[in-house]
């Protein structure tokens, strides 16, 4: 095990916060989007981009960087905020976020915006795309590693477990997949809508490495990258135990926030909790 | 250059690269829109990755993944579908796709080729991979007679007058080019001078080629072993629409699903043959002349 520092929590937890603040000013600003998948997956974006991935901001399409694919798409402006945060773009442009001209689309799209790397918004095609380019690593002889998030949602789409077959015939291990175990798509509970329970199994049978772990706990994110790092001849798949709209007390958990803004109370509210969060740093 | 497949790459060849690349095709399995997602992958990280299979897999099956991981995306992905159209014969309607040109010349950034015969698709690959972008090409399964020659050059975007004419013009691509020049052959006998089109990049269409033949022969057929409805007659006629309206004539599938049977029976039967090239030709004429 890598010794973990207090040092590095500490800064991931507050550079989460800053990228939950950005993603509730996004959406409320422009009225629309995903905060609640954004608000889930915030952490595991956090932790790769801040501690993990080997990317540059001055050559966003330096060949031998990781590739980072959000397979669920409608969760970008955690993905806009982290690039910015990170360099890529100025943090003031995030204020565009779906607005006409802007290169922050409502969905990702590849070659407008600086980072992103794949398109995404109809489900389920990210772990494929994602299987594409760890082939194309292994082809070449690269180091750069892969890492995709899908949302709970996605594991209703077929194509999600056309990748799986795929990834693990290939023993694609320098491939790791989290998925952001929300528990809630867009109409209500996963388990109403389609039961996906029980889903470490499910990966475990097509033969992925499996682990599940709190993903909003930096240490067993971190603790789950390095084993996947470890882990030779398969793919990973990282199940994050999530809360959608985490950080907001109000938004936790709440079905309403996986598509919807805040009004300009709910947003005062908000970000007055997550500053109160930044200062107990 | 890599190659996916889907469970299709002996019916469709693609074997015979992997006798030569072992490591280089990629064999994903009744899996098609995956197939198209990982071309997606490989092509980001800068291969050029050719997916094929039959074509009602290769594009409706998996439109929405080309849509958004292929064209939105503007990757270096290509399409290469054998099966295409009435030709396919026994196998029936549910692979007969006739509505794939229409699907594919729909969506943004994407070339969409359709070789007239063996040496054409050849150079079709060779133009495909030599291009930077999408590009979807369909090709029949049928055994389809040389009309191309080696000599001829090819360019996506360019279309080929086989034949030249100067009372009315048939368009035709894929295997309806020989038909085409099967029913100019006879309109000849008519004293009817037609000029002959290989249609072959249905997108980017060759306006100038389709504007120069309304204007020079005022009257025009297409031919597609396709569905009429947003074929390249529907591309031709918009484009003359546009530009220099002529009367057409649209030869090919009416709005239906095809059946079992082989394969001349079906062009028999639903009216691809070169007979009705010739029928669209005098209904041209006799419009125009009104």
């Amino acid at each position: 095990m890598v010794e973990v520092s207090e040092q590095l929590i500490a800064g991931l937890k507050k550079k989460a916060v800053t990228l939950r603040k950005h993603i509730i000013r996004m959406t409320h600003n422009a009225q629309s989007g995903h905060p609640g998948g954004s608000m889930s997956a915030c952490d595991i974006v956090t932790a790769l981009y801040f501690h993990i991935l080997r990317v540059d901001p001055s050559n966003p399409t330096w060949p031998d960087r990781d590739r980072f694919v959000l397979s669920k798409g409608h969760a970008c402006p955690v993905w806009y905020a982290a690039l910015a945060e990170r360099g890529f773009f100025p943090v003031e442009e995030l204020m565009t976020f779906r607005k006409l001209n802007s290169r922050l689309q409502g969905h990702p799209e590849l070659g407008t915006t600086p980072g992103v790397e794949n398109a995404a918004g109809a489900e389920g095609q990210g772990l494929s795309f994602s299987v594409g380019l760890a082939l194309a690593a292994r082809m070449d002889h690269k180091a750069w590693r892969t890492y995709c998030v899908l949302g709970d949602g996605e594991q209703d789409v077929g194509q999600t477990w056309e990748a799986a077959m795929a990834a693990s015939k290939y023993g694609l291990d320098s491939l790791t997949a989290f998925i952001d175990r929300n528990g809630i798509q867009q109409e209500g509970r996963t388990e109403d809508i389609m039961p996906l329970e029980p889903l470490a199994e499910k990966w475990e049978a097509f033969n992925w490495h499996v682990l599940t772990i709190d993903g909003h706990d930096f240490r067993q994110i971190l603790a789950a990258i390095e084993e996947a790092h470890r882990t030779r001849g398969r793919p990973t798949a990282v199940i994050a135990r999530t809360v959608k709209g985490k950080g907001v007390s109000f938004m936790e958990n709440k079905i309403k926030y996986h598509g919807a803004a805040t009004s300009d109370d709910e947003l005062k509210l908000a970000l007055a909790e997550l500053e109160a969060m930044e200062a107990a740093f | 250059m890599v190659v996916v497949g889907a469970d299709t790459t002996e019916s469709i060849k693609t074997i015979e690269f992997a006798k030569a690349f072992p490591d280089r095709l990629f064999q994903l399995g009744i899996a098609e829109p995956n197939m198209i997602s990982v071309a997606a992958g490989l092509a980001a990280a800068g291969k050029i990755p050719f997916a094929a299979t039959y074509s009602v897999f290769g594009s409706a099956h998996t439109y929405n993944v080309i849509r958004q991981n292929v064209a939105y995306t503007n990757l270096n992905v290509k399409i290469f579908c054998s099966h295409a159209g009435l030709t396919v014969g026994p196998d029936g309607a549910t692979h007969q796709i006739n509505e794939d040109i229409a699907l594919m010349r729909g969506i943004p950034r994407m070339t969409v080729l359709v070789p007239a015969d063996g040496p054409e698709t050849a150079k079709c690959v060779d133009a495909a991979g030599a291009m930077k972008g999408p590009v979807y090409c369909r090709f029949s399964r049928t055994n389809v007679p040389t009309v191309t020659s080696a000599e001829d050059g090819f360019a996506i975007g360019k279309a080929r007058v086989l034949r030249d004419g100067f009372d009315v013009t048939l368009i035709g691509c894929g295997i309806m080019v020989a038909r085409c020049l099967e029913a100019a052959a006879t309109l000849e006998r008519e004293r009817i001078s037609a000029r002959v089109i290989n249609l072959s990049t249905v997108k980017p269409l060759d306006l100038a080629t389709i504007d120069r033949a309304a204007r020079e022969t005022g009257g025009i057929v297409t031919a597609e072993e396709h569905t009429v409805v947003h074929g390249i007659g529907a591309a031709v006629a918009s484009a003359i629409a546009a530009n220099h309206p002529v009367p057409i004539a649209m030869v090919g599938v009416q709005d239906v699903f095809g059946e079992s049977g082989e394969a001349e029976e079906l062009l028999h039967k639903y009216g691809l043959t070169a007979e009705k090239i010739v029928e669209g030709a005098h209904d041209v004429l006799k419009r125009r002349d009104r």
